[in-house]
C-alpha cells in the first residue's frame, strides 16, 4: 500500500479557504466598525478639547492622555476582562471593538484638535466681520480647511486600526490571526501560512496607503 | 609666470540646457576681479566650477598651473579622485551667499574645523589662527557665540574668516551681502575691501555695483554663458562698449 | 451583582508588575538602540544614488510599516525556526522590535536628513573635508538635534509596543498583569494599576525627553 502523501501548502490553504475569508470578513468588519464608531467618537472628544468650557476641556484631555498612554493591547485586555467577564457581559468581539474604538477616538480627537487649532484666528475674525455666526463660521470655513489638514493623518489611523485588530486574537475572537494560527496548529506549516497573511494584511495596508494617497492628490488646493 | 587663475573655454550643461558656453579668464596674484550680470548669466555656476562644487563638460581650469577636478588619463578625461578634489579645495576659499555657517558649532569651532580636520593642525596652533582672523574681521569678542546668536553681518564676517583661515591661494566670493539687511552690507563689503588692500586674490560674484567700482582692478560682464565684456571698472562702467552692458549698468542702480 | 474595589490583591503583587515594568523598558531600550543603527543605515540608503541600496531599503520600510507588529512577533518567534533561525523568546521579541522600529526610525532619519541644509555640506566641501568627514562633523550632528522630538516619540510608542511581548509568553508588564488578572479576579483594580503604570512611565519619558532636548539644543 503506498503511503499517503503529505498535503502541499496550496492543499491546504484550499481546504482552509472557508476558515480564512471568515476570518477576513472578520478583520474587515472589526476595523469598520472601530474606525467609525472611534471616528465618531474621536470628533465629539476633539471638539470638546478644542471648544469646550474648562472642566470639559480637562475632562477630554485626561481622557486623551490617559488613553493614549496606554497600550491598545492593555486596553484591549482590560476591556474583555472588564466588560466581558464580569461587567456588561459584552461578547469578546464586542468588547475588541469597544477597545479599538475608544483608542481610535484619542487619536481622531487630538488630529481633530490639531487640525482646528492650527487653523489662523484671523480666519474666524474674518468671518466674524462679515456677520458669520459661530455655527456658519464651523461650518463654512473651519471644516471644509481643517478636513484637508486631517485626510491623511486620518487615513493613516484606520491603517493603524486594521493592524491592531490583529490583537483580538489574543482575546479569541476569530479575525485572520486567529485563523491563521489555528491552522498552523493543524498543519504545522507555520512559515508559509504566516507570511500568507503578512502579505494580506500588508495588502489591505498598502491598498489603504494608496488611497490615502490619492484622496490627498484630489483635496489639496494647488497652489 | 604661471597664472594664479587660468580658465580656457569653460563648458558647462545642465541636462539640455547650457549654462557656460565657453569662458576664459585670467587672474595674477592680487588681482581682485569682480564679475558681474542677470540672474542666469551663469557668473555663480563659473564660481562653483573653480572648486568643484559644481562640474563641467569641458574647458581647463588651473590654479598655480595644476589642473583642477579632472586629469587626462589615457586620452580620455576623467574626474579626479575624490580625495584629490578635496585636497584642490584647498586652494580656494568660497563664502556663500546664505552664509552656511556650521550652526551647532561656536564661531570659533567653525573656523578651526578646517585647521584641525584638514590641514591636521594641532589645536593651540589652529586656535591662534582662527582668533588671528577673527578678530581681523572684528567678531572676536563673539568668538564663542553661535551662528544664532549672531546677527547677518556678524555671520558672514566669521565665515569670511572660516574660509581666509585655511589660507587659500584665491578667495571666492558668492554674492556674500545678498541676503543681508541693508544696514549689514557695508560692515562686509569693508571687510572685504580690507582683505583686498592687504593683496589676497579674490573672484568676486556681486550685485553691489558701487563696491564693484571701486574695489577692484577688473571686472567681467557676464551674459547668457558668455563673457560679454571685461576690463578696467573705471571705463567699463562709465562708457560700456557693448549695448547689453550698457542696459544692465541702466537698470542697475548705478549711481 | 456590586463590585467592591480591593486594590490590596494587587498591591501583594505590585513587585511583580514592578518587575515587568523594568522589563518592559529593558526591551525598549535594547530595541531602539539596534533599531537606530538599522534606521541610520537605511536612511542614508533611501538617499543613495544607486538603485541597488534605495530599492531593497524602500521595500523593508513598506513591508515593516504594513503589516501589523503582532504578525511579525509571531513570524519571528514561530515560523523563523523553519529557516532554521531558532531564538529565545526575548532575542526573538527585541529582534522584532528592532527591526520594526528601523523601518520607523529611517523614515525620521530621512526627513532629518533632508532638513540638515545642503549648504552646509557646501560649505565643508569648500574647506576641504571629505564627504565622510562632512557626515560625521556637520549632518549628523545638526540632524540629530533635528529629529530628537520625533526621536523620543517613537521611543515612546516603542515601550508601549513591548507589551505585545506578552503574546509570547515574555514576561513583560502587560504578561504580569494578565497573570495576576487570572489570579486574583480583581479585573478592574489590575488594570488600572497595569494603565496607570504604562501612562505614569510614559509620561516620566516624555520630561526626560524634553530636558534631554533642552540640553542639547543650540543657543539662539
Amino acid at each position: 500500500m503506498s503511503a499517503v502523501e503529505p498535503l502541499s501548502f496550496l492543499d491546504h490553504l484550499w481546504l482552509a479557504r472557508m476558515p480564512l475569508l471568515r476570518g477576513l470578513g472578520f478583520t474587515v468588519t472589526i476595523s469598520f466598525l472601530a474606525i467609525v464608531a472611534g471616528s465618531l467618537l474621536g470628533i465629539v472628544v476633539g471638539l470638546a478639547l478644542t471648544y469646550g468650557a474648562w472642566p470639559l476641556r480637562w475632562l477630554a484631555r485626561l481622557y486623551t492622555d490617559f488613553i493614549r498612554g496606554t497600550p491598545v493591547l492593555v486596553l484591549v485586555l482590560a476591556s474583555f476582562y472588564v466588560l466581558s467577564t464580569v461587567g456588561l457581559q459584552l461578547s469578546p468581539f464586542q468588547a475588541g471593538v469597544f477597545a479599538l474604538a475608544v483608542f481610535c477616538s484619542s487619536h481622531v480627537g487630538e488630529i481633530l484638535r490639531g487640525a482646528l487649532q492650527s487653523i489662523p484666528v484671523s480666519q474666524t475674525e474674518a468671518a466674524k466681520a462679515i456677520g458669520l455666526t459661530f455655527p456658519q463660521t464651523f461650518a463654512y470655513v473651519l471644516v471644509p480647511q481643517a478636513i484637508r489638514q486631517i485626510l491623511p493623518t486620518w487615513v493613516n489611523t484606520a491603517a493603524e486600526m486594521v493592524k491592531a485588530s490583529t490583537l483580538l486574537s489574543v482575546i479569541g475572537v476569530g479575525e485572520l490571526l486567529l485563523s491563521t494560527q489555528e491552522i498552523i496548529s493543524r498543519t504545522f506549516m507555520s512559515l508559509p501560512f504566516y507570511f500568507l497573511a503578512g502579505a494580506l494584511y500588508f495588502a489591505i495596508n498598502f491598498g489603504i496607503e494608496r488611497f490615502g494617497k490619492y484622496i490627498e492628490h484630489r483635496t489639496t488646493i494647488s497652489a | 609666470m604661471t597664472k594664479l587663475l587660468e580658465i580656457r573655454g569653460l563648458c558647462k550643461r545642465y541636462g539640455a540646457t547650457e549654462v557656460l558656453k565657453g569662458v576664459d579668464c585670467d587672474m595674477d596674484k592680487g588681482d581682485v576681479v569682480c564679475v558681474i550680470g542677470s540672474s542666469g548669466s551663469g557668473k555663480t555656476t563659473m564660481l562653483r566650477c573653480i572648486n568643484m562644487l559644481e562640474d563641467f563638460q569641458d574647458g581647463t581650469i588651473r590654479i598655480d598651473g595644476k589642473e583642477i577636478g579632472y586629469e587626462a588619463a589615457g586620452g580620455v578625461r576623467r574626474r579626479k579622485r575624490e580625495r584629490e578634489i578635496a585636497r584642490q579645495r584647498m586652494l580656494t576659499g568660497m563664502v556663500f551667499q546664505q552664509f552656511n555657517l556650521f550652526p551647532h558649532m561656536t564661531a570659533l569651532d567653525n573656523v578651526t574645523l578646517g585647521l584641525i580636520k584638514v590641514k591636521k593642525m594641532p589645536r593651540d596652533e589652529a586656535l591662534a589662527i582662527a582668533e588671528r582672523w577673527l578678530e581681523r574681521v572684528g567678531v572676536l569678542e563673539r568668538k564663542g557665540h553661535y551662528p544664532g546668536q549672531l546677527s547677518g553681518g556678524q555671520q558672514q564676517r566669521v565665515a569670511i574668516a572660516r574660509a581666509i583661515a585655511m589660507n587659500p591661494r584665491l578667495m571666492l566670493f558668492d554674492e556674500v551681502t545678498s541676503a543681508l539687511d541693508p544696514e549689514l552690507v557695508n560692515e562686509v563689503l569693508q571687510v572685504i575691501k580690507d582683505l583686498a588692500s592687504d593683496g589676497m586674490t579674490m573672484l568676486i560674484v556681486t550685485h553691489e555695483m558701487r563696491f564693484a567700482y571701486e574695489v577692484s582692478t577688473r571686472v567681467i560682464f557676464m551674459n547668457q554663458g558668455r563673457i560679454g565684456e571685461e576690463g578696467d571698472p573705471r571705463e567699463m562702467f562709465v562708457t560700456p562698449r557693448t549695448e547689453r552692458l550698457a542696459e544692465f549698468l541702466k537698470s542697475s542702480t548705478f549711481a | 451583582m456590586g463590585y467592591t474595589l480591593n486594590f490590596s490583591a494587587v498591591w501583594r503583587s505590585f513587585d511583580r508588575l514592578l518587575a515587568g515594568l523594568g522589563l518592559s523598558l529593558m526591551l525598549a531600550v535594547v530595541a531602539i538602540l539596534i533599531g537606530c543603527a538599522i534606521g541610520l543605515f537605511v536612511a542614508f540608503a533611501l538617499r543613495s544614488r544607486s538603485s541597488w541600496l534605495r530599492s531593497p531599503a524602500a521595500l523593508y520600510v513598506t513591508v515593516i510599516r504594513n503589516t501589523p507588529i503582532l504578525v511579525l512577533v509571531l513570524f519571528t518567534y514561530f515560523a523563523l525556526p523553519q529557516l532554521g533561525v531558532r531564538l529565545g523568546k526575548i532575542e526573538s521579541f527585541v529582534a522584532t522590535l528592532a527591526a520594526y522600529s528601523g523601518a520607523y526610525l529611517a523614515e525620521v532619519f530621512r526627513a532629518g536628513l533632508i532638513s540638515v541644509p545642503p549648504g552646509l555640506r557646501e560649505a565643508g566641501l569648500a574647506i576641504g573635508l571629505t564627504e565622510m568627514q562632512i557626515r560625521t562633523s556637520i549632518t549628523l550632528p545638526v540632524m540629530l538635534r533635528n529629529v530628537l522630538p520625533a526621536l523620543s516619540s517613537t521611543f515612546i510608542s516603542l515601550f508601549k509596543d513591548t507589551s505585545l511581548a506578552a503574546a509570547i509568553a515574555v514576561p513583560e508588564l502587560t504578561f504580569e498583569a494578565r497573570k495576576i488578572n487570572v489570579e486574583t479576579f480583581r479585573v478592574v483594580e489590575t488594570w488600572i494599576v497595569a494603565s496607570c503604570l504604562y501612562v505614569a512611565t510614559c509620561t516620566v519619558l516624555a520630561v526626560l525627553m524634553r530636558e534631554v532636548e533642552r540640553r542639547l539644543r543650540i543657543p539662539r
